[in-house]
């Protein structure tokens, strides 16, 4: 059924057709509609599942970590500073190989308090060993929170749904809301291979000496190595039910591009916006939008990146004192790959400073008057 | 002639943990988790946070209890129960009990907030704090459990902890939770009934169980079930329980209340006190006491 809804709601609708069972939360701007919508889905029955409120994101998480380990199917969903409070539980949910699915709003962090985009509260959390998706249209939002939790339950890897303040969270679109009964032939009921249960004691997460602590993250890479391809499987089979396909990344008009942007969350769908624009106007450009960030597509960008003359990164985040996270992400993909173009790394839109075809223009104009970059960061957009 | 008195088991014989756990002599932590799992028996999920007991237990792969254990983040004894409680429910247990089992200092500093909101939430939970004084599992730390006069590694006798302990009993209590209790190891029938009666009633249930630590208190192991006793008989731990915030019942009521004198010696961590101290701290002592004791009265 077609809807009209908002970000926020998709991620709700997502989470109510995968039939989550226990979902902890705690409100923050700009992610509240996702858990208002749940409360009243649980209140009005629309979805059978417990909805802890508690007290904090920290507590969201733990409350989300203890039902998935009595093996219940759990949600929750934040934003910025919630993120970071739930720092340490992340590494729980991924340690303990929770499959917990979470909505994270890209908001910045404050200080200065800001409501409004970019990546740096995910991003901060990418080595936690959580999965991250970002999306760029309220579809995505929905399909990739059930894809979500089909991948999440097969590697036990937690994920992260990740949509960017506003720009998505708040913007309504149509939105096909599929079946139940197609999303249950899909996405069968959670059956963990254990759970914490009388019937069957055991200790979880006890103490563990040097000659066990190795393996645990040896399993962890592994199973997270498996990501790439089972999204794509995972993403073929959805396709087969619901006629929608997504994959690791967006490519599009790369094959033939002399410069490739490199984009991710709403900012890819402006730089399409750009690239039909510049293409009229005669310049050969692609776009390469980034889906998944962890597992990090290795291939998928070594398949397609290379074919460029040169590549542009736009990066709506910084790692102080280096420079744009999925920059560093895609030159240390492309590193081992003689003869690979040169990497020009942009800095656009933090704190929610729009990003526009124009921000893309003026990136593919530096990109194409240049051999090689002039500085390790190009800002597009600052007042210097 | 004289019938031969016959002794009488007043405890269950059952025993849910093993001998051979990495307890300290004279462990009080210990004893309390046994008498608990007595009450509470195989049915029952214990949620630990890094405190003693995540140790004692055992390293991985081994476990001394017979329960099914998730140890979990220091601050979330209570959400981690909470969460796992939700999840038994949603997966058709109604059946078993799940108990957060945490330390002073994961319940009374850094897990405060959580155990809050579940109990504000009344979460269907037994919270249990077995109060050694201080951060013991460290290395022996103050913690706002740490009463007033003690020595501790980061209250050196020069410094010694110049606040009281911190009321948590009133605090719960301010929460209007269906049950509450305190409890000692030396008093294990008191403690298992009050258990018993606990695991039968919904909401957030608190236990606050006395649990000697002579590691950190540097007594002697032998005198650990002796100073619960004496802790008790002095008034400085009263046992009582809490219905709904209101309804206070002295559980071991005490005739004559001994001075706090004999509890404090058997410790070397009030060694440094002096007498006007211990004045001051039995003057306290007398007014908390009276202060129950009216409590106790009024409802």
């Amino acid at each position: 059924m077609k809807k009209v809804i908002m970000g926020n709601h998709a991620l709700s609708y997502g989470a109510m057709l995968a039939r989550s069972e226990v979902i902890a939360a705690y409100p923050i701007t700009p992610q509240t509609q996702v858990v208002e919508l749940l409360s009243e889905m649980c209140a009005d029955g629309t979805l059978h599942a417990k909805f802890i409120k508690v007290e904090s994101e920290h507590s969201a998480m733990a409350a989300c970590i203890g039902a998935s380990l009595a093996g219940a199917r759990t949600f929750t969903a934040t934003s910025s500073q919630g993120l970071a409070l739930m720092h340490e539980m992340l590494h729980w949910a991924s340690g303990g190989r929770h499959p917990v699915v979470m909505g994270n709003i890209n908001r910045s962090m404050a200080p200065g308090w800001s409501i409004w985009t970019d990546q740096n509260d995910s991003l901060s959390q990418r080595d936690t060993g959580w999965m991250q998706f970002y999306c760029a249209s309220n579809q995505e939002v929905l399909d990739t929170t059930i894809q979500a939790f089909k991948v999440s339950e097969a590697l036990y890897i937690p994920s992260m749904v990740i949509l960017d303040a506003f720009a998505l969270s708040h913007t309504y679109e149509v939105v096909d809301v599929p079946d139940q009964a197609v999303v249950d032939r899909f996405l069968p009921k959670f059956k963990p291979y254990a759970r914490v249960t009388p019937d069957e004691p055991h200790a979880f997460n006890g103490l563990t000496g040097p000659e066990n602590y190795f393996e645990l993250r040896y399993k962890l890479q592994k199973d997270m190595e498996r990501g790439p391809a089972l999204i794509e499987e995972t993403g073929l089979e959805f396709e087969r039910l619901f006629g929608r396909r997504l994959r690791l990344v967006d490519d599009y008009l790369c094959n033939d591009a002399e410069i490739i942007l490199v984009t991710s969350g709403t900012a890819g769908y402006t730089a399409r916006v750009a690239v039909d624009q510049m293409r009229k106007a005669g310049l050969k450009v692609g776009n390469l939008r980034m889906r998944v960030f962890r597992p990090f597509p290795f291939d998928a960008c070594r398949r397609i990146l290379p074919k460029a003359k040169k590549i542009a990164v736009v990066d709506r985040n910084i790692s102080y004192g280096h420079h744009g996270m999925f920059a560093q992400e895609v030159k240390s993909a492309l590193y081992q790959h003689a003869g690979h173009p040169p990497v020009f790394s942009f800095i656009a839109g933090l704190g929610g400073r729009d990003i526009t075809p124009g921000t893309f223009r003026e990136v593919v104009d530096y990109t194409k008057a240049h051999e090689t970059p002039e500085d390790n960061i190009l800002w597009i957009g600052v007042k210097k | 002639m004289k019938k031969p008195k016959k002794m009488t088991m007043t405890l269950p014989a059952e025993e849910y943990v093993g001998s051979g756990n990495l307890a300290c002599q004279g462990c009080g932590a210990n004893l309390a988790l046994r008498y608990v799992l007595k009450a509470l028996g195989l049915r029952t999920i214990l949620c630990i946070p890094a405190c003693c007991w995540a140790v004692i237990d055992g390293a991985f792969p081994h476990s001394c209890v017979s329960v099914p254990i998730f140890h979990c983040a220091f601050e979330t004894a209570a959400s981690s129960a909470t969460g796992v409680k939700a999840g038994l429910e949603m997966i058709g247990d109604h059946e078993t009990t799940v108990v957060a089992w945490a330390g002073d200092g994961g319940t009374f500093d850094i897990g405060l907030q959580a155990l809050s909101g579940a109990a504000e939430r009344n979460d269907n939970i037994i919270y249990v704090c077995y109060d050694n004084e201080a951060y013991m599992n460290t290395g022996i730390q103050r913690s706002s459990a740490t009463p007033y006069g003690a020595w501790t590694t980061t209250t050196p006798v020069k410094f010694f902890k110049d606040q009281p302990k911190k009321d948590i009993d009133a605090i719960m209590a301010a929460h209007s939770i269906p049950y509450q209790a305190t409890a000692s190891i030396a008093f294990p029938e008191d403690l298992i009934k009050k258990m018993k009666k606990a695991r039968d009633i919904k909401g957030t249930r608190f236990f606050h169980i006395y649990a000697p630590c002579p590691t950190g208190w540097k007594s002697r192991p032998e005198d650990a079930v002796k100073l619960a006793r004496m802790v008790v008989q002095n008034g400085i731990f009263p046992l009582y329980e809490v219905e709904h915030g209101e309804k206070y019942t002295l559980n071991i009521k005490v005739k004559d209340k001994k001075p706090i004198d004999d509890y404090f010696k058997l410790q070397g961590r009030f060694r440094h006190l002096k007498p006007e101290h211990l004045q001051a701290i039995q003057a306290e002592v007398d007014r908390q006491w009276a202060r129950l004791l009216k409590k106790c009265e009024q409802s």
